[in-house]
């Protein structure tokens, strides 16, 4: 199961850097397609590979980049998120850190298959120290010839900066994102228009997850068809799973699409099993906003097949029986893990991150904390169960961003799967975990 | 623990936010608005007040309002004054899974402040911040632009310790790392 695609060489020392990243095959795909293929020819490719994006959504990145508006001369721009702010999700943290080039070589390939010129890294603002080695980077991309005004004598010119969120989990929406760069509250947009119509100052652009971005140069070097062989089914390629929680060896694990869930849990090559011998409760497999699963329907379906680490494995169900690979944030819970205080975090997180402009959303996470709240410490009513469930339905669906969906999705699951122990906290009037 | 200051950048930091505005189009000088927040925030004490946002409006051709209506919308941006180290504590739930509260409890006895409040002495403040995305290091704290991981209360011990034995001062310019 060993492909490495993300993650190759990040060991070597100084693969940072950029001459040793181009001794060991950097920046062979963008003289590839700058020398052989047209854009078109790019989109095209990464539209064999069945690649989805990485972000959590899930959506096929070379139809993605076909929406784009190339009816006018307008500039068009290219979006790198960096914005990485799913509670459990720090893979993109890590793909930053260790190979830096990788994701400045897939911003060169992707602007180029749009016909965008200027690109910009918005990366969330507590990761300066990141920056300073993007930065380091994207200058030696400079002076290698790779970025800036005819790129390798071809008529292609790119710019590419780097720029700082503030310190908000909305703005990882593709036009909270917009906003923000444009110097304004990080409010999501009503769509339509899209991005790919109107986005940046109006003008067309593509979003995509740094994760996304990075899988370009390997498609371009070995053909789309070649990385829809990795994976399984229609998830296809490799995918970053970032652990932590009441695990042996948390971490960031590059896997094929496809890897039982089972195995990647208990093995000594991915999380070494749970901390301290103790048994699994619960995990949340892709990011914080994703729906929880009990122990015995995260490593089984519902069907009884083994669960695996994939787009449709792990939908596998719906909403009753199954979740979604989301990000790849995987929160592994023991049995000591209370799963109501565990949700009442969630959820104070989610009103924290609500930007207040949809009611819905602005007012539901505030009751469905203060419910939680109150079923955690003791004071909560019977009803009180129903009562989540029902705002969690009412925010569901009724929001201009998936934010609502985000704080709903947890409500909803985990009293599907848990209620017996919301109800044990309303008949204790206390949490005995 | 803010002393009086011109509220006026430096030549270098001029130049430096001339640079940054450089790198969005003409008449888009908005866009730099987050980038030089966060230098005014570093080079005036580790907070933003009223006269710091109206200089950054004024720099960037922005009426105040514009500058305000974006401080208070970012939890990065302080809008009141801070103690020269701010101990930014993860509470989101894989943190708080590893024992985050544990760490908070511990800092707030240790300092005898609540999380959000500064020393009188002005030189810690506490600041409970969402998940800084370094879970696998859980439980996590920032201090200026540095992570630290897999927190205990003797290794915070040990911080606070070297923290007030270095004077240090968590606001720095980003950009000048």
């Amino acid at each position: 199961m060993e492909k490495k695609i993300l993650l190759a060489n990040i060991e070597t020392p100084d693969f940072g850097r950029f001459d040793t990243f181009r001794k060991l095959g950097g920046y062979v795909a963008v003289e590839k397609a700058m020398k052989t293929m047209t854009s078109g020819n790019v989109v095209d490719e990464v539209k064999k590979s069945g690649l989805r994006g990485r972000g959590g959504a899930g959506f096929p990145t070379g139809m993605k980049w076909s929406f784009i508006d190339k009816s006018t001369n307008n500039p068009r721009y290219l979006l790198c998120n960096a914005d990485e702010s799913e509670p459990g999700t720090f893979k993109d943290h890590y793909l930053i850190l260790k190979n830096p080039h990788l994701l400045i070589e897939g911003i060169i390939l992707s602007s180029y298959a749009l016909g965008a010129n200027t690109s910009y890294i918005f990366f969330r603002g507590e990761w300066f120290y990141l920056m300073k080695i993007l930065e380091q980077a994207i200058e030696e991309a400079y002076t290698n010839g790779f970025l800036g005004k005819n790129i390798l004598g071809t008529n292609y010119s790119l710019d590419l900066y780097c720029h700082p969120s503030g310190g908000a989990y909305i703005c990882g929406e593709e036009t909270a994102l917009i906003e923000a760069l444009e110097g304004k509250r990080g409010n999501p947009r009503s769509k339509p228009p899209f991005p790919a119509v109107k986005g940046l100052y109006g003008n067309p652009t593509v979003i995509n997850n740094v994760e996304t971005i990075a899988s370009i140069p390997w498609i371009i070097n070995h053909g789309g068809d070649e990385y829809a062989k990795i994976g399984i089914g229609k998830s296809t390629g490799t995918k970053l799973i970032s652990a932590c929680g009441h695990i042996n060896k948390p971490g960031v694990y590059e896997i094929e699409m496809g890897l039982p869930v089972k195995e990647f849990i208990y093995s000594d090559e991915y999380l070494g099993g749970i901390k301290n011998g103790k048994k699994l409760k619960a995990v949340i497999a892709g990011g914080s906003s994703v729906p929880i699963l009990p122990a015995d329907l995260i490593l089984k379906t519902s069907k009884g097949e083994p669960r695996l680490l994939s787009y449709e494995s792990l939908s596998d169900g719906g909403f009753e029986t199954g979740t979604m690979l989301g990000s790849g944030g995987f929160i592994v819970m023991d049995e000591t893990t209370c799963i109501v205080h565990s949700l009442l975090n969630y959820t104070r997180f989610y009103h924290h991150e609500s930007c207040g402009q949809c009611s819905p959303c602005r007012e539901g996470t505030v009751w469905m904390e203060k419910i939680l709240h109150r079923i955690e410490y003791g004071e909560g009513k019977m009803n009180d169960i129903n009562l989540l469930a029902d705002i969690a339905k009412h925010i569901e669906g009724n929001t201009i961003c998936p934010l609502g969906e985000a704080a709903a999705w947890p409500v909803r699951s985990t009293i599907l799967h848990f209620r017996e122990e919301f109800e044990e906290h309303v008949k204790n009037k206390k949490c005995n975990i | 623990m803010n002393v009086e200051q011109k509220i006026i950048f430096s030549e270098q930091t001029l130049a430096l936010v001339r640079k940054i505005v450089s790198h969005y189009p003409d008449g888009k000088q908005k866009s730099a608005l987050l980038p030089v927040l966060h230098i005014a925030q570093a080079e005036f004490g580790g907070w933003l007040s009223v006269p710091v946002m109206d200089y950054v409006a004024s720099l960037l051709n922005l009426l105040p309002v514009e500058v305000y209506e974006v401080v208070t919308f970012y939890s990065m941006f302080n809008t009141k004054p801070v103690g020269n180290c701010i101990i930014e504590i993860c509470r989101t739930g894989p943190c708080w899974l590893c024992g985050a509260d544990e760490i908070i409890s511990h800092l707030e006895n240790k300092l005898k402040i609540k999380a959000g409040e500064t020393t009188p002495d002005g030189r810690f403040t506490l600041k409970l911040v969402e998940c800084l995305a370094d879970c696998g290091n859980a439980p996590v704290i920032q201090v200026g632009w540095d992570y630290y991981g897999n927190m205990s209360k003797a290794k915070m011990d040990e911080m606070i310790e070297n923290f007030e034995k270095n004077h240090v001062v968590s606001h720095k310019n980003p950009y000048v790392l």
